[in-house]
């Protein structure tokens, strides 16, 4: 078994509206894999069943060898899986610090140890600085990184971003994209991030999944996938993405 | 016992019961669209119940006859009380609403007791003792017309929400808040008149339930809560939903009277109300919002 | 330990805790009667309140009916005593657990079932409703002709039997409410106390970050729960009467939750300083009255639901996290 996460023939409907449609993927330990597609396409609604905020309609979905369709959230993260939310939500009124503490703490029993590798998580993200700052108070890019912290101190084998790009300045996305290299470089973390900043996704993936209406129409290398003519017609259009 | 007793009893159940519900769809339709819960609501009705006493004691004047004024009474309270007061606190958390309204509450029990002393009062109309036979069944008048004039207002409420433009438009406010403020409507003003509507609902129930029960001030957070058990049995925000829990609670506190005991008649809607927030917490008529 | 509690907590809050301490300890010596009722019965809300807070304040779980904790820790100690002759701190025995079960039966019932926000705090309601009505029809504590505990002249404090001078129920209840602080300050800061922030803050996000927010409710439940009924073993020992219409009323739960959320909800000085502050207010608007000469029931009442609506329109987070940035003292914990 060289696949970390592997998603067998999944389904997922809303009233009759397919979502997902009998998607196969791998996600090999150790890589980095994009999931592009326009909106709609499925990618959130894959992510959600992944992390087990839903369970597949069919199919099945395994990590690290076992099942883990239909299992709930929390214990899908303790399983090794963390992830962050398309529209952030970390705990307002917490502060940074303490934000990522709580995320320590699922493998940690001691609040001391969780503290210290909390520590090096934000440091890691570039805000020990703001550690003492509200949640709230901090701005979006700030809050994006935070996110991430938060799901990477909960020692996760795989990291599931749901664009964490979005809405980020061309700099500010250069620093995720670094930050997310070295990390996968440096310590084996397997990420699969839904991104429609193509400057990053090209930048940071191994390999690519282009989702459209539920269904997967290309899979393989940055390069080959945007040079795929089903892939330019219903998704990249004429759009320069060298 | 024979059982043209417990027909006579569950009609009249069901009868109180329709005061009951329009009493709940004022919570219902404050809850809806304002999304605050009233914890005065029961208390607000107590004020339209001594209204009514008192116009009848000072002046004879029938309540039913005084039940359109004495709505538009509460109207013009329940509209500058959430013009003033409560819509600074709509954004704010679920316990800060609660601490303004309890304190509401507070203030308005003992302003009563103030006012009207804690012995009960009530209203003997010349129709106080009258009853309609129906082959085996006997109503009481008082809460035979009751009943039709809860239905009537409940209708009237149901026309203004589907036939009327600001009905309308306060129903846009529900579903979207946001919308709404975008395309140019006066939220404000429309949260205030469903704060008056729903205020007007509760008096209106007020005047009714004057016919059928005697008031004394502690009544207020006794019906606060009965219209809560009634609104969440028949589904938080639902307007039909609020009528069915009406009836619903009305006809089981009747039989719980008759069967056991009156005094542990609200044991029993609270148990209903268990089962419902266990089995279908989104209540009877109410739709499941997706988490 | 006392170190990793104290951590974090600037000079002057430590100081000033000392001494009210220290003022409330030397406060029997000096306080007449009256006051010494007066001072009991905000150290029994600022108890109350700290374990309402563990519900509400830390683990966000809107709590309406906290009277029917203290209603079953009431009448299971009390009924334990008058039946059996088994003292309150045995009777605790039954007590706590009664009331924890009831707590987890809620939380159970609720937390399953997806119940929550006003949905939870009505059940609470409801329950708590139930059992009034309940225990009014109940027999064997006598139901609502109220159940009373043998009063006698004691010549001397029974500490194990509760009997005595009221001093006595002070010292208890002072004692009581300290272990609760520094109950909450420890539970803050442990990890079941990080876990129930992030419930408190998002739900849903706490789950994605590993926490069994089901099992971690119903700790924060049952918890708050069997802290919550030894308040009301107290309550029977000290009035020596019980019933059912006063102890499970929904007005006792509101008193309980008013100090917190006028002191500050999820603080750990809010609660003491709310029950100070309401208690102390309702106690000078009956003096104030007096003085006046105004004989109305209801005045006071009146008077108190102003302040407090004035109060929650100004402050409202409540007063401490006011105070304490205005004192310098800003708790970090929040």
């Amino acid at each position: 078994m060289s696949a970390l996460l592997t998603v067998d023939a999944v389904s997922k409907r809303f009233r009759g509206l397919v979502a997902v449609d009998r998607l196969n993927f791998e996600v090999p330990a150790g890589g980095i894999y994009a999931v592009i597609g326009p909106n709609g396409a499925g990618k959130t609604t894959l992510f959600n069943m992944i992390a087990g905020v839903f369970a597949p309609d069919s199919g099945a979905i395994s990590f690290a060898g076992e099942r883990i369709d239909g299992l709930p959230p929390d214990r899908i993260c303790r399983r090794g899986i963390g992830r962050t939310f398309q529209i952030v939500r970390p705990f307002p009124a917490l502060s940074v610090e303490d934000n990522v503490i709580v995320g320590a703490l699922l493998h940690r029993r001691h609040v001391v140890d969780a503290r210290a590798h909390a520590h090096e998580v934000l440091r890691r993200l570039d805000l020990y600085d703001k550690r003492a700052q509200r949640a709230s108070s901090l701005t979006l890019p700030d809050r994006k990184r935070l996110e991430v912290a938060r799901a990477l101190a909960t020692d996760p084998k795989l990291l599931l971003l749901d664009e964490v790009m979005a809405g980020l300045r061309p700099t500010e996305t250069d620093r995720i994209v670094a930050i997310l290299k070295e990390l996968n470089r440096e310590t084996g973390l397997t990420i699969l991030l839904i991104e429609h900043v193509m400057r990053a996704v090209m930048a940071l993936a191994s390999r690519i999944l282009v989702l459209h209406h539920g269904a997967a129409i290309a899979q393989g290398t940055p390069g080959a996938v945007v040079r795929d003519p089903a892939v330019i017609h219903s998704y990249l259009g004429a759009e320069d993405v060298s | 016992m024979p059982a043209d007793i417990y027909l006579n009893v569950a009609v009249g159940g069901v009868l109180t019961g329709l005061v009951y519900g329009l009493m709940a769809l004022g919570l219902s339709v404050i809850f809806g669209v304002v999304r605050v819960v009233n914890f005065a609501h029961g208390e607000m009705m107590t004020i339209a119940m001594y209204i009514a006493v008192t116009l009848f004691s000072a002046f004879h004047l029938d309540p039913l006859l005084m039940l359109v004024p004495i709505a538009a009474v509460l109207f013009a309270f329940g509209y500058v009380l959430q013009a003033g007061m409560i819509n600074a606190f709509i954004t704010r958390p679920e316990h800060s609403q609660f601490l303004l309204l309890v304190a509401l509450a507070i203030i308005i029990v003992n302003v009563l007791l103030i006012l009207f002393g804690p012995d009960a009062q009530s209203v003997q109309t010349s129709y106080s003792f009258d009853s309609f036979q129906i082959g085996p069944l006997i109503v009481d008048a008082t809460k035979a017309y009751a009943g039709i004039a809860a239905i009537v207002v409940a209708l009237a409420l149901f026309v203004f929400f589907r036939s009327t433009r600001v009905g309308t438009a306060i129903r846009a406010c529900a579903d979207n808040y946001t919308g709404a403020l975008v395309v140019g409507l006066d939220v404000k003003h429309l949260y205030a008149l469903t704060f008056g509507l729903g205020a007007a609902c509760v008096g209106a129930a007020g005047v009714m339930l004057v016919l059928i029960v005697d008031v004394t001030p502690p009544l207020g957070p006794a019906y606060t809560l009965l219209a809560f058990v009634i609104v969440i049995t028949g589904g938080l925000g639902s307007m039909p939903g609020a009528l069915i829990g009406g009836l619903l609670i009305g006809l089981t506190e009747a039989m719980a009277g008759l069967l056991f005991t009156p005094s542990a008649k609200s044991m029993f809607a609270f148990a209903i109300l268990v089962l419902v927030l266990l089995f279908r917490p989104q209540g009877i008529m109410g739709k499941r919002t997706t988490s | 330990m006392i170190a990793r509690l104290i951590e974090g907590v600037p000079r002057r809050a430590l100081l000033l805790l000392g001494v009210l301490l220290v003022a409330l300890i030397v406060a029997p010596l000096i306080a007449s009667d009256y006051l010494l009722t007066v001072l009991i019965l905000i150290l029994y809300f600022a108890y109350i309140g700290q374990a309402w807070n563990i519900m509400m304040g830390f683990a966000g779980q809107l709590s309406l009916g906290h009277a029917l904790y203290v209603g079953l820790g009431a009448y299971a100690a009390a009924s334990f005593y008058v039946h059996f002759g088994i003292g309150p701190w045995l009777g605790l025995m039954v007590a706590v657990p009664v009331a924890a079960l009831a707590g987890a039966f809620i939380g159970f019932l609720a937390f399953r079932f997806r119940v929550a926000g006003v949905y939870f705090a009505i059940l609470t309601i409801a329950v708590a409703e139930f059992a009034r009505v309940g225990f009014d029809h109940w027999g064997w504590t006598s139901g609502s002709s109220g159940l009373f505990l043998p009063v006698a002249q004691y010549t001397h404090n029974d500490l194990w039997l509760l009997r005595g001078h009221p001093v006595m129920f002070y010292y208890v209840i002072l004692a009581a409410s300290v272990l609760a602080f520094i109950l909450c300050r420890a539970l803050l800061q442990s990890r079941v106390g990080y876990f129930w922030l992030a419930i408190r803050e998002d739900e849903e996000a706490a789950r994605s970050a590993g926490i069994d927010t089901f099992h971690y409710k119903m700790v924060a439940v049952v918890i708050s729960a069997a802290m919550t009924s030894f308040a009301g073993v107290f309550y029977a020992f000290f009035y020596n009467n019980l019933f059912p219409e006063q102890v499970f009323h929904i007005s006792r739960s509101i008193e309980i939750i008013l100090g917190p959320i006028v002191g500050g909800i999820g603080t750990l000085f809010g609660p003491v300083l709310g029950a100070f502050v309401l208690t102390g207010l309702a106690e000078t608007l009956t003096a104030a009255l007096a003085a006046a000469g105004v004989d109305l029931p209801g005045a006071k009442q009146v008077f108190y639901g102003i302040c407090l609506l004035l109060v929650i329109m100004a402050l409202p987070d409540g007063i401490w996290p006011w105070l304490s940035k205005r004192i310098g003292l800003a708790e970090r914990d929040k």
